[in-house]
């Protein structure tokens, strides 16, 4: 039987600290041009943690707000603010910048990360009433250093500082002298991934109503590299993250794909459950300092808060079928495979109209499609247009080429089987897999009754290869009840014994 | 199409719109020439 959708996170720190000092595109300005105007104003474009709170793309991520309900409020969201917002959120929560550097404290396990004794004690009550931050993770919680040390290691030894409200509360050191793929920037880049990861597993495994202990698997597909010389790459971020989040029956490994990596971790998820190798499998990503403010010039440019100030995390739970939730059809699977070409209609063909085909059915048969999920709101004022909206408009396209759609339905097609863009730019973060929460609640609802979720990955940004990647999954309600793979129905044993003793009836009469 | 014959090009593709490759497979059947193809990923 195929496996279910038990539950999902979604995850979000707010890091304005982070989105100066380690987002790639002020680390790139810092070094081609430190005295540019950019780097001067960008602190005066950084939003609040309340801001970021009463963000409406934001409220949808964490759950508070749906998809549909953003799609009536006016565009641009950034300046209609959704007052008296909560930080907590069915999915998950937006953690404030002083938290996340103490949950990233609670992630490191060899000592390179260290905050000031008086952050520590300031911020340590409020980390450990976050009522899904567990006693063993506040234990984790350290003392702290003398700001004297911290500033030492940061002058003199190479280390990443750590702010918060402007100031340097702490640093990651380098966890190798010579090694880059141990360098402070990485190791906080990978740090930041882990507390993320974390905190993303923990809400998965509250919202599926599973304990820690049914976890037998993590896959995580982010995409930084942990190793080091020997090994750049060589992971476990899926082990080490359960880990911290208390996930002991849990083993794990790590799946790459770029941003497509979630939509091939959530097939192989729920390829391992239907095996039977696994019983619940977790799949997670967690945020990315290196796009904090990827399109920051751009707001800054044209007056706008630089809205890239949020980290990103999911998490989805796949587990045996339960007879309830939503499943993941395995037999519907689009990808992009070396030979398909990287032409629109070839790439749209092999995600979305060669799959459905395959199975008898048509584009207009799938609900909702969920592909790129980038909040417009980010990527219009920086002329990268709305990606939501371009991908429904090649479904449509290729819809009305296939003769499944009427031209004159093309406008409204995005809006019948589409969503607006309420991902940050977080790479894998936004690709495809946030509407999967919401896709959960819509079929079990009935609202819909299934959707497709297509993950794209720019591989060509390797130069490994000049290829694109894609592969798309279709989730639909569950079907346990009425279908006879790998068993069968509870009425249709009750039809077959009751035929049985018919048959057997009848021998019996023959016999007299 | 004429505007693209014997003209030097260069292409900078969009991975969620149109790829480098096929731009250039239209830029070469309307007689131009590709000196630089490329696709972006903008997000």
């Amino acid at each position: 039987m195929n496996a279910v959708i038990k539950g999902a996170s979604y995850i979000l720190a707010h890091v304005p600290g982070m989105v100066i000092h380690n987002g790639s595109t002020q680390i790139t300005e810092r070094i081609v041009n430190p005295e540019s105007e950019y780097l001067k104003q960008l602190p005066e474009h950084l939003r609040s943690y309340t801001q970021a709170v009463e963000y409406w793309p934001n409220q949808v991520y964490i759950g508070n707000k749906t998809p549909g309900e953003l799609a009536e409020v006016e565009f641009p969201y950034y300046d209609k603010p959704l007052a008296g917002a909560d930080r907590y959120g069915k999915f998950g929560e937006i953690m404030p910048e002083e938290e996340f550097l103490l949950l990233m404290q609670c992630a490191d396990v060899f000592d390179v990360l260290l905050l000031e004794k008086g952050f520590v004690a300031a911020h340590k009550d409020a980390l450990a009433a976050d009522p899904i931050i567990t006693e063993d993770i506040v234990a984790r919680i350290k003392e702290g250093a003398d700001q004297a040390d911290i500033e030492r290691f940061v002058n003199e030894e190479h280390a990443e500082g750590l702010y918060a409200g402007g100031k340097l509360v702490g640093c990651v050191k380098r966890a190798h002298d010579i090694d880059v793929n141990l360098n402070a920037e990485v190791m906080h880049e990978n740090l930041v991934n882990k507390a993320s990861n974390t905190l993303a597993l923990l809400y998965a495994v509250r919202n599926a109503g599973i304990e820690k202990d049914d976890v037998e698997y993590v896959i995580d597909c982010s995409e930084e590299a942990c190793g080091d010389m020997n090994q750049r790459g060589g992971g476990n971020f899926a082990k080490a993250a359960a880990e911290i989040a208390g996930l002991s029956h849990a083993t794990g490994s790590d799946t790459r794909g770029f941003c497509a990596g979630p939509s091939h971790a959530v097939v192989e998820a729920a390829a391992l459950v239907k095996a039977g190798a696994y019983k619940t499998v977790a799949v997670t990503g967690g945020g990315c300092t290196a796009k904090l403010g990827m399109n920051g010039k751009d707001h800054v440019k044209k007056g706008l808060p630089a809205l890239e100030d949020c980290l990103g995390g999911f998490c989805v739970i796949l587990s045996a079928n339960d007879g309830v939730s939503p499943e993941v059809n395995l037999d519907i699977l689009g990808r992009h495979t070396v030979g398909t070409g990287s032409a629109p209609q070839n790439v749209i063909g092999s995600l979305v109209a060669d799959p459905l085909e395959r199975n008898g059915l048509k584009i207009t048969d799938i609900d909702k499609y969920s592909p790129e999920m980038q909040n417009p709101d980010i990527t219009k004022p920086a002329g990268a247009g709305d990606v939501p909206q371009a991908n429904y408009k090649m479904i449509a396209a290729l819809a009305v080429k296939r003769g499944e759609l009427e031209k004159k339905d093309l406008a409204t097609f995005a809006s019948k089987h589409g969503l607006v863009g309420f991902a940050p730019t977080q790479g894998h973060i936004p690709s495809g897999v946030p509407y999967i929460g919401f896709a959960r609640e819509d079929i079990m609802a009935g609202r819909i009754k299934n959707a497709m979720i297509i993950g794209k990955g720019s591989l060509f940004l390797g130069r490994m290869t000049n290829l694109f990647d894609g592969v798309s999954f279709v989730i639909q309600a569950n079907t346990a009840g009425d279908s006879e793979e790998g068993g069968v129905s509870e009425s249709k044993v009750r039809s077959m014994i009751a035929d049985a003793m018919k048959e057997f009836a009848a021998v019996l009469m023959a016999k007299e | 199409m004429a505007i693209l014959k014997d003209k030097k090009v260069v292409i900078i593709g969009d991975r969620d719109g149109i790829p480098g490759p096929a731009i250039a497979a239209c830029v070469e059947s309307a007689g131009g020439e590709v000196v630089f193809s490329s696709t972006e990923c903008f997000v």
